[in-house]
């Protein structure tokens, strides 16, 4: 009880001071004025909150493919024997590539590139090839992540299931994914907060989404206050997920303390 | 009588370190064969060989009349017939004992779901663990563990059962449990080869014993030449050193 107190008291006077500072700063009634706006605020949330629409929808859809594809890269790296070196040697070359390219890059050289090409039948909306480029740049992320998570279960469970005459694919499938999945949840939950961040990104390429929705209406009228709604919007989403993230390490580790030795 | 298994002129190694130098062994059908020996002499590895979880240098390996270790044969085939349980259970922790038991069957012999769980459920029952059918694997003590392993390896009916130091890894109170299972099996006609450090389990189970030391069968006989009248001076060492451990 006491030390609760401690910690309510002294958090109250911490932020208490920095409030003090920012507000009696000498600068601060234009910052005010400019970044919290109240009426500004009002008259841009709606259209900032439907922006946002589309980023849900592309980290949605994003997020499916990435689970998907980031897998399969990390089963083929995961192949044992000579004759599969060469699909090893692509899903590493995969990983090296899309994880040493900056994400900004990837977004313009395809949602500008591919478009230019002006192929028949590929399709020329920023939305698609935003959403490409992120998949391609997560998948190599994610796949790190499942390899991770294949490599921790013990060989021993491996064995366990071929000597039941259960192939290589069998044996992955339904033994060592299984426990590498549910130990890779909280990384890879991580992984998935970076890419709703990065939504934004695809902004660039002139898609109108939240982050681009809100330099739309800070151009309008030279307020900064939209950029705090599009942030208070990426907060709403990523801060449940970092805590819901957190609370399935904490429940991870419990559990494996229960288990003991034989987790 | 053909013979279970015969192994000619086996030999694997690690790197530089040569594990089994030249292994030959026969075992009968219904035969119960023991290794014995110190750690690293090569037991666990001649076992893991049998069962093609290692590859050999040379050798040959013949499974009621099949050569295994010849090219081109079907490594998933041979292991659904040549059971193996390990020290460490190795059962897999995300699954209840049913489906621990019925995974390879379902999978890899095809049986129905309804009657991998009818012959799941009954051998669970006939080594007493029909209640721990839904359980998970961490609920459960050692031996039961260990018990829920050697009927996922019986599940697949094997012609041959390799038992690895399947008690090692228990604490003293459960290992007669699993013994006994072990000793059922035998009594029923199941052929076996057990490496184990237990030498009175090996002396009342055993038909043969063979001592293994540095990568070699040393020395072979009924469990009472062996442990009463070794010619080898090495085999009594041994097994002086397990009676002044008090372990016989």
């Amino acid at each position: 009880m006491r030390t609760v107190a401690i910690a309510l008291t002294s958090t109250a006077v911490f932020f208490a001071a920095i409030v003090l500072v920012v507000v009696r700063s000498a600068g601060w009634p234009e910052v005010k004025q400019s970044f919290f706006n109240g009426a500004e605020f009002r008259s841009s949330f709606p259209g900032i909150a439907s922006g946002f629409l589309t980023n849900v929808k592309l980290f949605c859809i994003a997020e499916v493919v990435i689970l998907a594809f980031a897998l399969l890269i990390a089963v083929l790296r995961s192949t044992p024997g000579p004759v599969f070196f060469p699909l090893r040697l692509l899903a590493i070359l995969y990983a090296d590539f899309f994880r040493g390219i900056p994400t900004i890059l990837l977004i313009y050289i395809l949602g500008f590139g591919v478009p230019g090409l002006q192929l028949s039948g590929v399709p020329t909306s920023e939305f698609f090839w935003g959403t490409v480029a992120l998949v391609l740049v997560y998948s190599a992320y994610v796949s790190e992540v499942y390899r991770a998570g294949i490599e921790s279960v013990h060989a021993s469970q491996n064995a366990a299931a071929r000597s039941l005459g259960l192939t290589h694919g069998q044996s992955l499938r339904y033994v060592v994914v299984p426990q590498a999945v549910r130990r890779v949840i909280p990384p890879l939950l991580n992984d998935f907060i970076g890419l709703q961040k990065d939504t934004a990104l695809v902004a660039l390429l002139g898609l109108v989404e939240t982050f681009r929705q809100s330099q739309i209406d800070v151009a309008g009228d030279f307020n900064f206050t939209p950029y705090l709604a599009t942030a208070l919007m990426f907060l709403l989403i990523t801060i449940p997920m970092t805590r819901f993230t957190d609370w399935l390490i904490a429940r991870d580790r419990r559990r494996r303390q229960v288990g003991g030795v034989t987790a | 009588m053909t013979a279970a298994l015969e192994i000619a002129g086996l030999r694997k190694s690690f790197g530089k370190l040569d594990v089994l130098r030249g292994i030959d062994l026969e075992v009968a059908e219904h035969e119960v064969v023991c290794l014995i020996g110190a750690s690293g002499s090569g037991k666990s590895t001649l076992l893991r060989c049998i069962n093609l979880l290692e590859p050999i240098d040379a050798g040959h390996v013949t499974v009621l009349g099949e050569e295994i270790t010849a090219r081109g044969v079907d490594v998933n085939r041979i292991r659904r017939r040549i059971g193996i349980v390990f020290q460490s259970f190795n059962l897999f922790p995300h699954m209840t004992v049913l489906r621990n038991v019925t995974l390879a069957p379902l999978k890899t012999l095809r049986l129905s779901r309804a009657e991998a769980d009818e012959q799941a459920t009954a051998l669970l029952d006939r080594f007493g663990l029909a209640e721990k059918r839904d359980e998970y694997p961490d609920r459960l003590s050692g031996g039961q563990q260990q018990r829920v392993a050697i009927v996922r390896a019986l599940a697949m009916e094997p012609a041959l059962l390799l038992l690895d130091e399947v008690t090692s890894a228990l604490d003293p109170e459960l290992v007669a449990e699993v013994l006994d299972v072990i000793r059922e099996l035998a009594a029923g006609g199941m052929t076996m080869v057990i490496a184990t450090h237990e030498m009175g389990f090996a002396r009342d189970v055993a038909n043969r014993v063979c001592f293994l030391d540095a990568g070699q069968i040393l020395e072979q006989g009924t469990p009472v030449e062996i442990f009463t009248a070794p010619r080898e001076e090495r085999t009594r060492q041994f097994l002086q050193r397990i009676v002044d451990a008090g372990r016989l």
